[in-house]
């Protein structure tokens, strides 16, 4: 597969690492932002390759782990609203709220799809004419284009029974706020690579002009993850802290300007609950005045009950990098990826799930 | 995060192509990505092309491993021509 | 949470089906042939004689051979898919789960329930397929049942068989049975059948059409089992997939079993379809491949006598079995590192992240 396998050549692996260890200071740490790197660091057995001059830290980056309780048991009541169809991707349907899952809401009787697409969420909206289908709108960057051209899409075709509850986050607010906890030390931090595909480069500019830190966007592959940490033991060794991209044959500085005029245009920022870090400004997005039709929040009411926080659950400190998940107390034990407590351990990229799956060597 | 994957266009029509990769093929909103052409390579993330793949920038990073690789190997070489060498 | 509902993930064959069998089923039903949990169930006869399908006569089986029995239902959406139907699956998933345990397959049953509106003419094009792949598989189908039930209830068609087959006396396969030192062997190409069903509801198009490898599995492993007395396990590895299947061994004969990524066969439109839908292919369902645990004295022929067959052309040494680890499945990467590999835990779900 073109685009793919060559980066996985394990061949072009030895040169990479070797420079890697050529650094002869003390361990680095660098923080991998994304699940999606998560797991392929994991996958690739990365860690042992890097180690003991690098150290990895999982940061927040996954949409469904970073998704509040509160706003899952919204989804959660939505679902059961009479005649409602709620679609969402597979990721949220195991995700433990308050007191129930989408999955669980299924068995319950609820019309709950999985969808591949926001546009097969359209063609449902389309089959059924008599009954309003909700999208669950979960993701970051990478995503949020995504379901701001579905709703283009609805609006251009007159399609009047399609909703989305927003819950899209932005990245490098939180990335931001988590350096102002400066809670955890680390001194570099891998980009994600496809949210970078949209935002352009530039929109990290502030992580090492503010904070003296380090950034290299990084594709997914595993010579990709090897070639962005290669550069940041460069940069730090040079005692630099720059914003470089390493997947340059998909990240450019300005990103995706189609892609950012539609998300501007359906969008606008907001405030946003995150699990792990509560109320972060400005990370959110929430839909303009002029699509309020479209938002499920505004047009259903729901009343999903109080919410409750599983007790134990390091989720949240596992999100900011204080805690690695074997430090959980239920890791393994009471949470396990077949009765998960909290996200991590459910959402196929949560940094506990990687953990039990790939890494207990 | 966001799994992402690269395909080939093989043919387009309005706003919508057909992408393939590794031999499967499926129908993808060019909605993101209005300047694809058919040949160029895309990613697609659920159902949407999000990015044109940059060919020469593709060539040029794996020029560049292979070039690091290439060095590192001579390295190698050099560091166990040595031992020979020692008294 | 407590979980007090079934949850279509209870029947995805991964880690929440075997805590259901566990706690539920086997609490009650409880008795050594079940706790073995082996695809079929293997009981003491003493010497009898047997009527061999297609003819009237009968045969006597030599010594003490024992009955292997086994049942299974069969509940695929769609009902036709590319490489087969739910009846051709029916017939080729029993008969397998006999030969799985040394048996040579003899008679089965089929019972039905069916949907109120199929076609008749569908439930014809099922029902000729079972018949073909009973005479390629030289069983006979010969009880059945027939039920229908309200528009709603059984998405078409509903199918359970049963099947009996004998065991020669000598033969002893069990999943507990693999020792460190044996080879893994694995019949052919991974996640065929789960990306042409999964591949068709999510509308995936194949240019080189993928189809599901249902098949008849018992005229191979009868040929394995004459080449080789040293064959410790076999098991298909249908719904969980491949990395399910090698859990279970690890497991129930509590030794390890470390696999290499590139020595495992798949096909490049398998893989990109994982690719697409962020699937892993060793949780993917195959109807026509199974994975034998065959002591390392014998491993390279048995492979040659696979190779031989028209189920096992593409048949592969993947890994080995080992003291390191037990219970678990560790993957070497193309990288040299090293990976655990889990068996499913819940459904197999698209993703996007």
């Amino acid at each position: 597969m073109k685009h793919l396998d060559e980066y996985r050549d394990s061949g072009l692996a030895k040169g990479l690492v070797g420079s890697i260890h050529r650094y002869r200071g003390r361990p680095l740490r660098f923080m991998e932002f994304c699940g999606g790197h998560t797991v392929a660091i994991l996958k690739y057995g990365i860690r042992q390759l890097i180690s003991p001059t690098v150290e990895m830290l999982s940061g927040p980056g996954c949409p469904v782990c970073v998704t509040a309780n509160a706003d899952l048991d919204k989804a959660i009541a939505l679902a059961h609203l009479p005649n409602v169809i709620l679609t969402t991707f597979g990721d949220m349907m195991k995700v433990p709220g308050s007191r129930s899952s989408l999955q669980q809401a299924r068995a319950e009787g609820a019309d709950v799809r999985i969808m591949y697409s926001t546009l097969d969420a359209l063609q449902v909206a389309r089959n059924n004419p008599e009954r309003p289908v909700i999208f669950l709108g979960v993701g970051f960057e990478t995503t949020a284009p995504t379901i701001a051209a579905s709703i283009l899409q609805a609006e251009a075709q007159g399609i009047d029974n399609y909703f989305v509850f927003v819950l899209h986050k932005l990245t490098p607010p939180v990335m931001v706020a988590l350096l102002a906890l400066g809670e955890v030390k680390f001194d570099g931090i891998v980009g994600p690579g496809h949210v970078s595909t949209i935002i352009g480069s530039r929109a990290w500019e502030s992580l090492p002009r503010d904070h003296h830190m380090p950034c290299v966007i990084s594709g997914f592959e595993p010579l990709d993850i090897l070639q962005c940490i290669a550069m940041l033991v460069a940069q730090v060794e040079r005692r630099e802290a720059r914003v470089e991209i390493a997947y340059r044959r998909s990240v450019r500085p300005e990103g995706n300007r189609t892609a950012l005029a539609l998300m501007e245009r359906v969008f606008e920022s907001c405030d946003a609950n995150w699990r792990g870090m509560g109320v972060v400004p400005n990370s959110g997005l929430k839909l303009r005045p002029a699509y309020g039709r479209f938002d499920a929040e505004r047009v259903f009411a729901v009343e999903p009950g109080p919410t409750e926080e599983p007790k134990g659950c390091a989720c949240g400190e596992i999100l900011r990098g204080i805690e690695i998940p074997p430090e959980c107390p239920l890791f393994g034990k009471a949470c396990t990826p077949a009765h998960p407590v909290g996200p991590c351990m459910v959402s196929a990229e949560g940094a506990c799930a990687a953990h039990y799956r790939y890494g207990k060597l | 995060m966001c799994l992402a994957i690269p395909a080939l266009i093989k043919s387009i029509e309005g706003a919508t192509a057909r992408a393939e990769i590794g031999g499967v093929e499926r129908t993808v909103s060019l909605m993101l990505t209005p300047e694809a052409r058919v040949g160029d390579y895309v990613l697609i993330h659920t159902g949407f092309a999000i990015n044109v793949i940059d060919e020469e920038e593709a060539l040029e990073t794996l020029d560049l491993f292979e070039e690091i690789e290439a060095a590192y190997q001579k390295e190698l070489a050099e560091a166990e021509g040595g031992l020979d060498e020692a008294p | 949470m407590t979980q007090d509902r079934i949850l279509l993930a209870h029947g995805s064959g991964g880690q929440l089906s075997h805590e259901l069998v566990e706690r539920l089923f086997l609490k009650y039903f409880d008795n050594p042939i079940l706790a073995r949990l082996d695809d079929a169930a293997v009981v003491g006869v003493s010497g009898f004689w047997f009527q061999v399908p297609g003819s009237s006569s009968l045969k006597p089986e030599t010594s003490n051979p024992k009955l292997a029995f086994t049942t299974d239902s069969y509940v695929v959406n769609p009902i036709f898919f590319p490489g087969g139907d739910i009846g051709k699956l029916a017939i080729c998933g029993t008969v397998n789960d006999l030969a799985m345990s040394g048996a040579r397959p003899l008679y089965l049953s089929a019972a039905f329930i069916i949907e109120e509106g199929l076609s008749l003419d569908d439930l014809e094009r099922i029902v000729v397929s079972m018949r073909q792949a009973a005479d390629e598989a030289g069983v006979e189908i010969i009880t059945g049942d027939t039920k229908v039930v309200s528009k709603g209830s059984a998405d078409g068609l509903f199918i359970n068989t049963t099947g009996v087959g004998i065991v020669p006396e000598r033969i002893e396969i069990s999943g507990s049975n693999a020792r460190p030192g044996d080879k893994v062997i694995v019949s052919g190409t991974i996640g065929d059948h789960g990306v042409a069903i999964m591949g068709q509801r999510e509308g995936l198009e194949f240019s080189a059409p993928l189809r599901s490898d249902c098949a008849p599995l018992n005229r191979l492993v009868a040929a394995m089992l004459e080449a080789s007395k040293q064959i410790h396990c076999l098991r298909d590895p249908t719904r969980g997939g491949l990395a399910t299947t090698l859990s279970e061994l690890a497991a129930q004969s509590g030794v390890g079993i470390l696999i290499y990524e590139d020595r495992i066969p798949i096909h490049d439109a398998v893989r990109g379809a994982c690719e697409m839908l962020g699937l892993d292919p060793l949780h993917v369902a195959n109807e026509g491949k199974l994975v034998a645990v065959v002591d390392e004295a014998d491993a390279e022929k048995v492979l040659a006598c696979m190779r031989g067959h028209l189920y096992g052309t593409e048949a592969a040494i993947i890994g080995e079995v080992r003291v390191e680890h037990p219970g678990r499945v560790v993957m070497r990467t193309p990288l040299g590192t090293s990976r655990l590999v889990d068996m499913l835990v819940g459904d197999l779900l698209p993703r996007i992240c």
